[in-house]
């Protein structure tokens, strides 16, 4: 039991992260052509909103809660130290996650359904969805089942992380909680390991920088500022097109 | 001054015969690939008619294009505080990631058609039997087999009918009389509207690209899709009032006309104007100023139309000359714009007009609207009216004539058979008087040429007409040989880009000496996992 809950909690993390680096930049170096989002929605319009729509949100939202209860484990334990603001903090959460669980729900369903959706749904794609579906179901069962899981992530789970990244496993916290969580632990990992070989490579190329970019994209083939003339025999400058 | 040059496009409207072949040329070459099979980037469409996708022109569904928000500082157009003043309709930063998840305004492929093909092999393998084998149609996304229920050009030739022409978007400005006097069965008439990417100076669709994908090659103009940096995030489809970039469902990347820039590149004509059966295509170079571009854009609407021809300069003009060297523009390529047939059409003689100029795109490619319609006002013929035509009337039977009166020489225009109303609504932004004159212009240069081969006009009424519309003789002869006789060579004045020296626009030669062989490039265009 003790070696099994050493593989999952610490071999297997490491492994998975390592295979998420290597896998994903590998695949953008060999593949990069192939990152889109693979948007479905020019086949399937209506069904998708109310799957990709509250999937998204929900799913976005989840993650930066995540990413703030490991990153700053004390001001969430200090949040969350008045009750009204743990049960805010605990039904926000909860909302997001049934917004996935709905959203998810729905792509699920418009992929096994739709006709023409079948056609561009690969093996994998139906795979990550599954993976996605239950690491949420595992989610809200915490959520429900046992309670102030928030707090749970920022006083056990939080230094449990860290101390993997500083390569100096401290395993025992977590080891000690129920199965469930541990289950959500090593499903989260396991969304790592597949990441680099699914569709989920969208997310890495999500287009911020537009925001600063001006509108119009013109590019030119030749420097127009650093034309050879012909009164100059050899320069490093470019020559005219004529 | 920021002078560029810009492959523009004039296609003329009276000749084309609605044959497809351009369309069916640049599928050929092009589109006929799992994902592209539904995407025509070279379409002709019946007018009046609802057109590829459905009703393309209506941006309250479609939100493609800029639309004017609020006004410069000072009034319009002295270029002072534009900023901002057009916004994309239904794409952009905000809108453009807000709803990135899901694109509420995306033509879907129902708007387009569900691609089909027949099974023709069952013609072929069917076991004799009392009845003939049929080939059923199959659908080319699921491989089953479907009921057909629309087409590209399903259309085709349909105007008049309930479903198509009188859906049509531009009939919206038309009181409900004049358009029943449209589809009256004696009156009825149509014209073809070939379309391809207008290869806009102002481009909704790349500036709609959150990727950065899509962009404006500096040296002619040419709007691009760079497949490598496509992430399929769909807005430029949303964003092109044309509906002219389309989304492979395959490749999940999106794909537009290119113009044929590998042949462009080499001075050949795009295979859709080189294959024109109606000679109707002409392509060439125009020199415009790249600082006026969001000047002219954000135009008041009743300018924006002339302020959109006007910013193509003058090639002769040695100022425009000078400071287009001074930017770089090659030698080869001002000479090709000094023999451009596209200023001639639509500067110098003022014949042609862009289509839709109100999306604020500042599309490359401009119309010479359709003549032939207007002239042939077919009317139940009284007495008096038969009495005030002219010996020139045609008349085909004792009560129905072919009116072709030159007795108040453009009598006729005011009751075309196409309302200037909507002629104007496709290629005026709304002005009717602009389409007039060039219909005027048509005709007057018919008149012209009746005086000159047929004879039954005297020379006074021709130049008449002529100077009516502010042309000479001359320009009434360079029209009629660039409408009716030019050669291939009159009609497509392309600078090539020198492929022998091209490699040297991008890299130094020297560096891949001793390089060259065999290599590899990236593999074709395949699903990712
Ligand atoms: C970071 C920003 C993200 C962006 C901009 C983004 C964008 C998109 C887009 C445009 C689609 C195509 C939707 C359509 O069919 O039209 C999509 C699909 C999808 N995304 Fe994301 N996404 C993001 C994050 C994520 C995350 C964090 C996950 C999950 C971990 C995720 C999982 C998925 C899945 C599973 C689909 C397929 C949905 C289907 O069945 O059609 N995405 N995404
Ligand atoms: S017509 Fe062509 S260049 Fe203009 S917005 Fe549409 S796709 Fe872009
Ligand atoms: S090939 Fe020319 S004449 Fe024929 S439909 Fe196309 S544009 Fe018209």
């Amino acid at each position: 039991m003790n070696s099994l809950n050493y593989f999952f909690l610490v071999m297997f993390p490491y492994i998975s992260i390592a295979v998420f680096l290597i896998g994903t930049i590998y695949r953008y170096n060999q593949s990069g052509y192939k990152v889109t989002s693979l948007s479905a929605q020019f086949l399937e319009g209506k069904q998708g909103f109310w799957g990709t729509v509250p999937f998204h949100w929900g799913i976005l939202m989840l993650f930066v809660g995540h990413m703030i209860a490991f990153l700053f484990p004390k001001a969430v334990l200090a949040w969350n130290a008045d009750p009204t603001r743990l049960i805010i903090h605990e039904g926000l959460g909860f909302m997001f996650a049934v917004a996935v669980l709905v959203g998810l729900g729905m792509l699920i369903l418009r992929r096994l359904t739709n006709a023409r959706l079948k056609v561009v749904t690969s093996r994998m794609d139906l795979f990550v969805e599954f993976v996605l579906l239950a690491q949420v179901i595992l989610g809200c069962w915490i959520a429900l089942g046992y309670r102030w899981g928030s707090s749970w992530f920022a006083s056990d789970l939080s230094p449990y992380l860290w101390s993997l990244i500083k390569l100096n496993p401290q395993a025992d916290a977590v080891i000690a909680m129920p199965l469930v969580i541990r289950a959500h632990i090593v499903c989260a990992f396991s969304i790592f390991l597949i990441f680099p070989f699914t569709r989920l490579v969208h997310l890495l190329v999500a287009p911020l920088h537009y925001i600063l970019r001006p509108y119009q994209v013109v590019i030119w083939y030749w420097d127009r500022k650093r034309i050879r003339r012909a009164s100059t025999a050899w320069s490093d400058a470019r020559p005219q097109n004529n | 001054m920021d002078i560029r040059s810009q492959i523009s496009m004039v296609f003329h409207l009276d000749k084309c015969i609605g044959c497809h072949t351009c369309s069916v040329a640049c599928k050929n070459i092009w589109t006929d690939r799992k994902g592209a099979e539904y995407q025509w980037w070279n379409n002709v469409e019946t007018k009046p008619g609802t057109g590829y996708p459905t009703k393309w022109e209506d941006q309250d569904i479609y939100k493609g294009g800029w639309e004017k928000k609020g006004n410069d500082a000072n009034g319009s157009g002295n270029g002072q505080a534009t900023e901002h003043v057009i916004k994309l309709k239904g794409a952009g930063k905000a809108k453009g990631l807000g709803n990135i998840f899901h694109n509420p305004s995306l033509p879907v492929i129902d708007d387009y058609y569900e691609p089909f093909t027949y099974k023709y092999l069952d013609l072929i393998e069917a076991k004799a039997g009392d009845d003939q084998p049929t080939a059923r149609p199959v659908s080319l996304i699921t491989g089953k087999t479907i009921d057909i229920k629309s087409g590209p050009n399903w259309d085709d030739d349909l105007s008049g009918t309930p479903d198509y022409a009188r859906n049509d978007p531009n009939l919206e400005n038309l009181s409900p009389e004049e358009r029943e006097a449209m589809f009256q069965l004696e009156k009825m008439a149509f014209f073809y509207l070939p379309r391809i990417c207008n290869h806009c100076l102002n481009p909704a669709c790349v500036a709609s690209c959150p990727s950065g994908a899509l962009y404006k090659r500096g040296e002619d103009g040419i709007v691009l899709v760079n497949q490598e940096v496509c992430r399929g995030w769909r807005m430029c489809v949303t964003a092109c009032p044309y509906k002219k970039t389309y989304y492979n469902w395959h490749t999940g990347k999106s794909e537009k006309c290119i113009l044929c820039f590998p042949r462009i590149e080499a001075g050949l004509a795009p295979a859709c104007m080189h294959s024109c059966v109606g000679r109707i295509r002409y392509l060439g170079v125009i020199l415009y100023d790249a600082d006026k571009i969001e000047q002219v854009a954000s135009s008041d609407e009743k300018d924006l139309v002339q302020n959109h021809m006007d910013i193509m300069l003058d090639p002769n003009d040695p100022e425009v000359i000078a400071a287009a060297k001074a930017n770089g523009v090659a030698d080869s390529t001002i000479r090709s714009a000094q023999a451009s047939p596209i200023y001639r059409f639509v500067k110098e003689w003022g014949m042609a007009l862009p289509l839709h100029s109100e999306f604020r795109t500042l599309p490359m490619l401009f119309y010479v609207p359709p003549l032939l319609p207007v002239m042939a006002s077919l009317g139940k013929a009284n007495k008096s009216q038969l009495d005030k035509m002219g010996p020139v009337t045609k008349q085909w039977s004792d009560d129905w004539l072919y009116d072709t009166s030159t007795e108040e020489i453009f009598a006729t225009i005011d009751q075309a058979r196409f309302p200037l109303e909507y002629m104007a609504s496709l290629f005026s932004a709304g002005d009717t008087e602009m389409i007039k004159l060039r219909i005027k212009k048509l005709m007057a240069v018919r008149i012209y040429r009746r005086f000159k081969t047929v004879g039954d006009i005297s020379e006074q009424k021709a130049t008449e007409a002529l100077a009516d519309v502010g042309l000479t003789a001359k320009m009434a002869d360079d029209i009629y040989y660039l409408t009716s006789l030019a050669k291939f060579d009159d009609r497509f004045v392309i600078p090539a880009a020198h492929r022998e020296e091209a490699i040297e626009m991008m890299e130094f030669t020297g560096d891949n000496k001793g390089s060259a062989g065999f290599g590899f490039k990236g593999g074709t265009a395949q699903r990712g996992l």
